[in-house]
């Protein structure tokens, strides 16, 4: 199946002479959620303008549905729903009117009923007369999230949706992300709360100065999260690692003073009991045993800070 | 088209003109029946008629202009400013509408707006003033023309403007100069020759001419050159918008 939104070598310069993009080029495929994770200013909210129109793209070229977003714009920005950064909105209108008014710039037929339900869905529904200058962040955040719902979009980019917001909202929002996931929408959403990602994505792409660092397939990524380190100090240091050992294919720690061995938690058998025996036999005397284990955000750390 | 589209936007501009009932509706009234005291009836019954025309009901058209120009500008730049100030412009920069349907709507709303004040004004003007208009359809024709013209010109003054000096600038220094200097209050046969020839390089001149000789068929330049130089006007306003909307000028990166 062809990709929903197809990015090929997508650059932006801007005129201050910021590259915000260097040729990055991402498939991202229906109904799936991928994660963009990424430090400050490392071209997320520029990527995602381009494809929204927002931002003029110096070259490359986006298509969403196989439209262009320049050329083709109406098919496209009628099915791309955007929940912005910030927390923008028209300070003296109300609640309904806003989400009413967001529906009808994308061309679909006033329905109350519909926007009932969403505000309903979003715990807005008895702030829809508030004018908006009075709600707090977290309900700002809401409206914004119900404005990108009122006209349905089939892809959805929520730039940084759980930045300043409460625990409970935050696991709302998860909450919200997995139903509008369970309708067949896309959902490309960034962020910088590594266990986000973890929690929601199907995918997880990394960026970082205008570059694409990885894109993975979350299971893919928990498998090299699955992976852990037992470290067994020894009392006594070891010149080579004894023969009998061999079938633990294990590695010799700094000056011969520990044993190290990876194995897989996802395995069935993990071989530890048959290890730790096995070092009994061989009259090894252990000082300490230790395990680690890496994460996503050593995975993370080591890829931003490799391109540094 | 996007006919949704317009319609939300002007709604929308239609409605924050509701929330600022009074100072958009009531403080234009008081003005202009100022304008009609001073002017109309204290200085006024002092000054001779002007083409036959007494002075109150000359200076009536003229006024009506000077209302309509400042808040057609007004609304107009007013309008696509504050998204912009905001940040809410996201909304509409990323919405499945065209330049011209964005237009439509804000200028559309603007215009509207002006003419219903305008409106509002020419009856103020009626109850100080006999007012009778000799060429209903031109006056109309003037009316609405000026109208989107302005409302165009003020859309454009809020694109450009990047802050809120300069959004008032173009309303507070350069309008009413050319309203004041554009035979508003006066024939400008009044005015030494070298001042008149000046004054034909006032737009707003042929503007309150060509509005002045609908109702009075009395007129500063020929109604005919002063119909073209609103088309004109509207022409260039149209091209430069086109321009903006084409180029992203101060509104996308």
């Amino acid at each position: 199946m062809a990709p929903i939104v197809r990015i090929e070598n997508l650059t932006k310069n801007y005129a201050s002479g910021f590259q915000a993009l260097k040729g990055v080029s991402l498939d991202i495929e229906e109904g799936e959620i991928l994660a963009l994770l990424g430090p400050n200013g490392a071209g997320k909210t520029t990527m995602i303008s381009i494809v929204c129109g927002i931002v003029t793209p110096s070259s490359g070229r986006v298509t969403v549905a196989g439209h262009d977003v320049v050329k083709d714009f109406r098919r496209t920005r009628e099915i791309i729903g955007l929940v912005p950064q910030e927390l923008t909105l028209d300070a003296f209108e109300t609640v309904f009117n806003t989400v009413a008014f967001s529906r009808g710039l994308h061309g679909r037929k006033p329905d109350p009923a519909l926007i009932e339900k969403i505000l309903r869905e979003l715990s807005l529904w008895d702030k829809k007369d508030t004018v908006l200058r009075h709600l707090s962040g977290g309900m700002r955040r809401r409206v914004l999230i119900a404005k990108a719902l009122s006209y349905e979009p089939k892809v959805l980019f929520l730039d940084e949706p759980t930045a300043g917001v409460d625990v409970t909202l935050r696991k709302e929002m998860w909450q919200l992300v997995e139903r509008l996931r369970a309708t067949g929408v896309t959902i490309i959403l960034t962020t910088h709360y590594i266990e986000e990602a973890e929690e929601i994505a199907d995918r997880i792409g990394v960026i970082n100065r205008g570059e694409i660092l990885l894109v993975e397939d979350k299971a893919e990524l928990m498998k090299k999260l699955g992976r852990k380190q037992l470290t067994v100090e020894l009392s006594e240091p070891l010149s080579a690692v004894p023969d009998a050992l061999s079938a633990y294919s294990l590695r010799l720690g700094e000056g011969g003073q520990s044993l190290v061995y990876d194995y897989d938690t996802a395995g069935e058998r993990t071989g530890i009991t048959g290890l730790l025996s096995a070092l009994a036999e061989q009259g090894l005397r252990l000082k300490d045993v230790s395990t680690e284990q890496s994460s996503l955000e050593d995975i993370f750390v080591e890829l931003v800070g490799e391109a540094k | 088209m996007n006919i949704e589209a317009i319609k939300s936007i002007y709604a929308f501009e239609m409605a924050r003109t509701r929330r600022t009932l009074m100072q958009s509706v009531v403080s234009p009234v008081v003005s202009t029946s100022l304008y009609f005291i001073v002017f109309g009836a204290a200085i006024g019954s002092r000054v001779q008629e002007i083409d036959g025309v007494p002075y109150g009901a000359f200076i009536a058209p003229g006024l009506i202009m000077l209302t309509l120009l400042n808040q057609c500008i007004g609304n107009g730049s007013f309008g696509i400013y504050f998204p912009k100030f905001t940040g809410t412009i996201y909304e509409i920069l990323s919405a499945p509408i065209s330049t011209v349907e964005i237009v439509i709507g804000y200028v559309g709303a603007a215009a509207t707006k002006g003419l219903i004040i305008g409106t509002i004004i020419l009856a103020t003007a009626s109850l100080f003033v006999d007012i009778t208009i000799a060429h209903p359809v031109m006056m109309v024709l003037f009316f609405v023309l000026t109208a989107v013209s302005f409302s165009l010109f003020g859309f454009m003054i809020g694109i450009w403007a990047k802050d809120f000096e300069q959004l008032n600038i173009i309303p507070m220094l350069v309008v009413p100069p050319l309203v004041f200097l554009g035979g508003s209050f006066y024939s400008i046969d009044m005015l030494p020759p070298f001042w008149q020839a000046v004054s034909h390089f006032n737009p707003v001149l042929y503007l309150v001419s060509g509005f002045r000789w609908s109702f009075f068929e009395i007129a500063d330049v020929n109604p005919w050159i002063s119909l073209a130089i609103v088309v004109a006007f509207l022409a260039a306003c149209l091209s430069v918008t086109a321009w903006i909307f084409r180029t992203g000028y101060k509104l996308k990166n």
